[in-house]
């Protein structure tokens, strides 16, 4: 029997995961020093034009923000045994994952939000196209939240075996998305990879946000689609992997 | 249809299978105490019933739900207090019975009244606002078990619920499965107690090597193993010498004597018969009896027999 997921259910795990799991100290450092240790190791100095910079940041922000405590949850709950609470209470695996990823858009996109309007402010630029920039805020969240999920399907309770897996996924990709290096100046398979990083989307949106030029609807689709291909790869993989869990 | 049946249950875990074709039924009201050794195969028999585990075959029915076709419909009509998980020490008792309240999709209202009522009933009302991590066991057991029943389920599955617990929150939980089946709920009730389960149960199941031994009432299954039925007995003095033992021995009803700290059990097929006689014996040498009474066979040695051997 087919059940349409319920947001109220989510929402009720999104809130749980906020109560919990928000506090804790990776998110104060892989959420919010790392891009800001980024931003100033690699991007500050560099002479890159103001659009450049706010792109970089924005697009680590997001990506820091959105993969800091969205693989580690469903680890975390096994190592506590709350795992088995929700498993059997009456939400579906899809409701549990979906208010997984609502807590951390949540988070990523206030702290985000923040960030880069106040950097913005600072570096003296004002969004042409305001709205295109919060859905972009909000989609590329989804997109990265539903990233960090799809890595905790690995079947360990080991938190820390997680933020290795993650690390490894997270770094590298920042450096084929347009953040440091603009795409155009990579060699020919950087440029490869770079279409296949969500990251590249975002960062390419938020120059359209700021600079009007060029057309913003590429990214809203990649980005868009991304998200719904890690949505139903996360659901898949962690209906194979859950059980082994319990 | 019974409120829980249970249909040729089996799920193997690697090379061992851990439930081999269980089945039985559980009529809506009833006390089922569900007993066996480590490892006999309760849990992973509870978490199938609940929806937690997926049976490898043979199906399981909550109020006439298939499990397996309609896991959310079924967990919807019961409450667990399952063996292994716990509650999020991170988050308020009231926190905790918030989240399975909204879980269960219990109205806001009702959950914050059914919350105190329960934080009440299980003694935790004045600890409300405190994250468990600061709990004890007993009291997390015990907000464990509120949780389970905050969407006032018709059907309970209670996984070893006084575990490890004092005598007091022993008691409390007793009075309050008591309780509940008073009102009419079904359940489900795991455990190691085998005195708890011969109090409480309605019936008694009895798993081992992942097969359901006997499924029957407590007196019933009592009634099928004769042999051990025996006099207790304890004289003044400083026991009993040999040649006076050896009389008791000889008698015609008794079958064995065992000795048991000051005391003497005399086994045997009828046991009042066998005080008539100690009392006879007890008057012509000139000994004085401090105690003596009779008992039939106990559960646990239904228990025993059923499981080893
Ligand atoms: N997730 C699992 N993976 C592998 N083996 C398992 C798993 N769960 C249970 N088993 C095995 O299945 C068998 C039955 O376990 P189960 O937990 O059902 O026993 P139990 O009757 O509840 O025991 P206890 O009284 O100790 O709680 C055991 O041999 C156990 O090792
Ligand atoms: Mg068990």
């Amino acid at each position: 029997m087919y059940r349409l997921p319920r947001l109220g259910k989510s929402l009720s795990i999104a809130k749980k995961d906020l109560k919990i799991y928000y506090g804790k100290g990776p998110v104060v450092i892989f959420g919010i020093l790392l891009p800001f240790f980024f931003f100033f190791a690699f991007l500050v100095g560099r002479k890159m034009p103001p659009l450049s910079l706010i792109a970089g940041l924005s697009g680590m922000a997001i990506w820091f923000t959105s993969t800091s405590i969205s693989p580690v949850v469903v680890p975390w709950e096994t190592r506590t045994k709350t795992l088995e609470r929700l498993v059997a209470s009456p939400i579906s695996v899809t409701e549990m994952l979906l208010g997984d990823i609502i807590g951390s858009i949540t988070l990523a996109t206030s702290i985000s939000a923040v960030t880069i309007f106040a950097v913005a402010a600072i570096l003296g630029l004002m969004p042409v196209n305001f709205l295109t920039l919060l859905l972009g805020i909000v989609l590329a969240s989804f997109c990265f939240s539903a990233i960090g999920v799809l890595i905790s399907a690995l079947p360990t309770d080991t938190t820390s075996d997680i933020m290795m897996l993650s690390t490894l996924i997270k770094f590298p990709l920042i450096f084929v998305s347009g953040i440091f290096i603009p795409t155009s100046n990579l060699p020919g398979w950087g440029t490869m990879i770079s279409r296949f990083s969500p990251l590249t989307y975002f960062v390419d949106l938020v120059r359209f946000s700021f600079s009007g030029s060029g057309s913003p609807w590429m990214d809203i689709g990649a980005l868009f689609g991304f998200s719904l291909l890690f949505l139903f790869a996360s659901d898949f993989f962690h209906r194979r992997t859950l059980l082994k869990r319990l | 249809m019974g409120a829980i049946e249970a249909n040729s249950l089996v799920k193997d875990f690697d090379n061992l299978r851990a439930v081999d074709g269980v089945t039985f039924e559980v009529k809506e009201g009833e006390v089922l105490g569900f007993l066996g050794p480590n490892g006999a195969g309760k849990t992973t028999t509870v978490r199938m019933i609940t929806g937690v585990l997926k049976p490898d075959s043979g199906r399981a029915y909550i109020d006439g739900i298939d499990v397996t076709r309609d896991p959310i419909g079924a967990k919807e009509q019961i409450g667990i207090a399952p063996e292994e998980a716990n509650c999020y020490i991170d988050l308020t008792a009231r926190g905790n019975m918030q989240l399975a309240g909204e879980l269960y999709g219990v109205p806001k209202k009702k959950i914050k009244e059914k919350s105190i009522k329960l934080l009440d009933e299980f003694g935790l009302l004045d600890r409300a606002d405190s994250k468990v991590k600061g709990f004890s066991k007993g009291m997390r057991q015990r907000l464990i078990l509120a949780m389970a029943l905050v969407n006032d389920p018709p059907i309970l599955f209670l996984d070893e619920p006084t575990a490890g617990l004092d005598v007091a929150s022993q008691r409390l939980i007793k009075e309050r499965i008591k309780d509940l089946n008073d009102q009419g709920k079904t359940i489900f009730l795991t455990t190691h107690n085998i005195s708890e389960a011969d109090k409480l149960c309605d019936r008694v199941a009895i798993i081992n090597n992942g097969q359901i031994a006997t499924i029957d009432s407590p007196e019933k299954l009592k009634s099928t193993i004769q042999s051990t039925q025996s006099a207790l007995v304890s004289f003044s003095g400083n026991g009993l010498s040999q040649d006076k033992l050896k009389y008791l021995k000889d008698l015609e009803t008794v079958e064995e004597i065992e000795k048991e700290g000051d005391k003497y059990r005399l086994y045997g097929l009828d046991p009042g018969e066998i005080v008539e006689e100690v009392v006879d014996f007890a008057r012509s040498e000139n000994l004085k009896i401090i105690s003596l009474n009779t008992s039939g066979p106990s559960l646990e040695e239904v228990f025993t027999h059923l499981t080893t051997g």
